[in-house]
């Protein structure tokens, strides 16, 4: 008796703790990709290379948080890019006219922050008060957006005021401003997840008519969702601010659908109620991680794009699998 | 009274009113916008997008989330394969064409294959593809020249060739009838809807149904390869990603023609009148004399209008 139960409890022990961390197969691919970087480029892992991963890659990593809450509710947002375009650029230019000192910064992140907040709630209303479909409706509010970002700053090139960016690419206490990013964002992320919207957001993208029918506000709750993707994506727009140092209408556009990939890659299901933002997180840096490991290896700098993507979709496909089996 | 409503709410109807509507406000705009020759050259860009949504249209109606955001890179890849087998030559387009159907079989079979030996939804699936196709791109133009299109090609595309009307026109019609039998008329076409609208039950019922979900894939990647082809004609030589321009206002002409994202209704008759509808608003957004950011503002919001016409979700019910 006991020799058949021991197999049986040990299977269900995997699938427990699959279920408890649904990001372990990403932080195995993570780890894979983060040692490989290492073989191939020892100073890559080193304190600078991972400054410098950080620096490049936490706007996606951002990104995909902002993504994860709508695909936590079974939406997609396909303007999370273009917001990141139009924040960049409010930010930029309010910065320009009301000069670099710390209180106008101060001002124009508040203001990117409404910004980002008023763009969620308007792809919320939209997907979630007027029943439009989703992938759709947030591709129509992207070329709104986009020609927003137009309207404020036709074309790229203008400069974020030297604070900006000194601030976010300096040290403070000899440690890269970065890394203080990191560990305000591990704990926001770590205190959002405990809070009611989260559960809330996850019970709705698991079965919306139970939810509502258990008595929860289901719109109300998806426009949420897409507010805080709103308010993330403004926070990836301050990152790619202080990493490119300009404001440029149509920086965030490619990153929509990396944004996607990442959430997928970290173990999120995209049909909502499974998933984590830490997942997202792991997601964005695989990309990152893959990006780097291509140029590593010395792959022609004309087949980097295609190695990338290439590994990239089997990282996707890898991570489905294991996770559908593992769940099991 | 009733059967009136219903007729002025189905989709086809309400996009052939709002075409009706938008030409004439493209005339009261600029005078000459709704000439015969200006309609001509609307539905010959309308005919590209058409071509690539007639694939768009079959993933979305098999269901099971059907997507299909690999076309953009196939309609770019083929244009440039096309371009450079021809190479400005008449004797280069039968090969041509055989490479480009084959090349956008083969990435429409390994989307299938994803999404159904491998079950990786379609979204992901599709997705990953877009970026292999992206960097397989970047290949391509560095190891060739980029090509020109055959004259023969560029006369198909904008010569009028029957009754006035220019070779891909005819195509277009050609596609659109061969998508009306092939949805009405075969078997084929029925358990596409069965496959779409419950999937467990076709499948119980003996439909092949990952065979299924497979061709679809291909056709779209087939009909992506072919929407290349004209656009390497319409527009003389391939360059950088111009397939991507299509990848998202496919979906947005199925959606106004009548098929919602969910699958297993609508069909490719309303998808048609969805592409010119498209072309039109963009068409009447440049001719009229607004900057490109006012445009853009202009475009996205009125797209999101216009959907509120066609179905929405149905509300919560207790």
């Amino acid at each position: 008796m006991t020799e058949l139960s021991v197999p049986a409890r040990r299977r269900g022990g995997l699938k427990r703790i699959f279920e408890r961390f649904p990001f372990l197969p990403a932080l195995i691919i993570l780890l894979v990709l983060f040692a490989l970087n290492g073989i191939y480029q020892p100073r890559s892992v080193g304190f600078v290379g991972i400054t410098g991963l950080a620096k490049t890659y936490l706007a996606l990593m951002l990104l995909a948080v902002a993504q994860t809450y709508v695909v936590y509710a079974g939406d997609i947002d396909l303007s999370a890019g273009a917001i990141v375009s139009l924040v960049n650029v409010v930010i930029v230019v309010l910065m320009g006219q009301w000069g670099g000192d710390a209180l106008p910064v101060l001002g124009a992140i508040l203001a990117g922050l409404a910004v980002g907040l008023a763009c969620g709630v308007l792809n919320g209303i939209v997907v979630a008060a007027l029943r439009l479909q989703a992938i759709v409706a947030t591709f129509a509010t992207s070329i709104f957006f986009t020609g927003l970002a137009l309207y404020v700053l036709p074309v790229a090139g203008a400069p974020a005021p030297a604070l900006f960016w000194r601030t976010y690419g300096g040290r403070l206490l000899e440690i890269p401003f970065v890394f203080y990013v990191v560990a305000v964002l591990a704990v926001i992320l770590y205190l959002l997840a405990r809070t009611r919207l989260a559960t809330q957001l996850l019970a709705v993208g698991d079965d919306a008519q139970a939810a509502y029918q258990s008595g929860l506000p289901v719109t109300a709750i998806r426009i949420k969702g897409y507010a805080m993707c709103g308010l993330f994506a403004a926070l990836a727009a301050f990152c790619i601010t202080g990493d490119t140092a300009s404001g440029d209408p149509l920086v965030g556009g490619e990153m929509t659908l990396l944004s996607v990939a990442a959430v997928v890659l970290g173990g999120s299901a995209l049909s909502g109620g499974f998933g984590t933002v830490v997942g997202s997180v792991f997601g964005a840096l695989i990309i990152g991680l893959i990006n780097s490991l291509v140029y590593f290896v010395g792959t022609p700098s004309e087949w980097q794009n295609l190695v990338q993507g290439l590994a990239i979709l089997v990282a996707l496909m890898a991570g489905i699998m294991v996770g559908r089996r593992a769940r099991r | 009274m009733n059967a009136a409503l219903a007729f002025v709410k189905q989709p086809l109807v309400v996009a052939l009113a709002l075409i009706v509507v938008l030409l004439l406000l493209g005339e009261a705009l600029s005078p000459g916008f709704a000439s015969s020759q200006q309609i001509l050259r609307l539905l010959i860009v309308a005919a590209l997008l058409g071509i690539v949504a007639a694939g768009q249209n079959l993933v979305i109606l098999g269901g099971r989330e059907g997507i299909d955001l690999s076309v953009g890179g196939v309609v770019s890849l083929s244009a440039i394969i096309a371009g450079n087998l021809m190479n400005g030559t008449d004797a280069g387009i039968p090969l041509a064409i055989l490479a480009c159907v084959a090349t956008g079989a083969l990435f429409g079979l390994a989307n299938g294959v994803g999404v159904t030996l491998l079950r990786i939804p379609p979204l992901v699936m599709t997705l990953g593809m877009l970026g292999v196709l992206q960097g397989l791109l970047v290949v391509v133009r560095q190891g060739i020249p980029s090509g020109r299109a055959a004259p023969g090609l560029s006369q198909f595309v904008s010569q009028p060739f029957l009754f006035g009307l220019p070779g891909i026109i005819w195509l277009w019609i050609l596609i659109g009838l061969f998508m009306a039998f092939l949805l009405r008329r075969t078997v084929f076409g029925h358990r596409i809807y069965a496959i779409g609208s419950n999937e467990q039950a076709a499948w119980m019922a003996g439909v092949p149904v990952r065979r299924m979900r497979i061709s679809l894939f291909v056709l779209s990647g087939v009909f992506a390869a072919i929407a290349g082809i004209c656009l390497l004609g319409y527009s003389g030589s391939s360059f950088a990603n111009v397939g991507e321009q299509y990848m998202l206002p496919s979906i947005i002409a199925v959606v106004f023609g009548g098929t919602p994202l969910a699958g297993g209704k609508g069909g490719y008759t309303g998808t048609m009148a969805g592409a010119v509808l498209l072309i039109i608003l963009q068409s009447i957004l440049t001719t009229v004399n607004i900057d490109e950011s006012g445009r853009q503002m202009v475009f996205g919001a009125t797209l999101l209008v216009l959907m509120l016409f066609y179905g929405r979700g149905q509300a919560m019910r207790a």
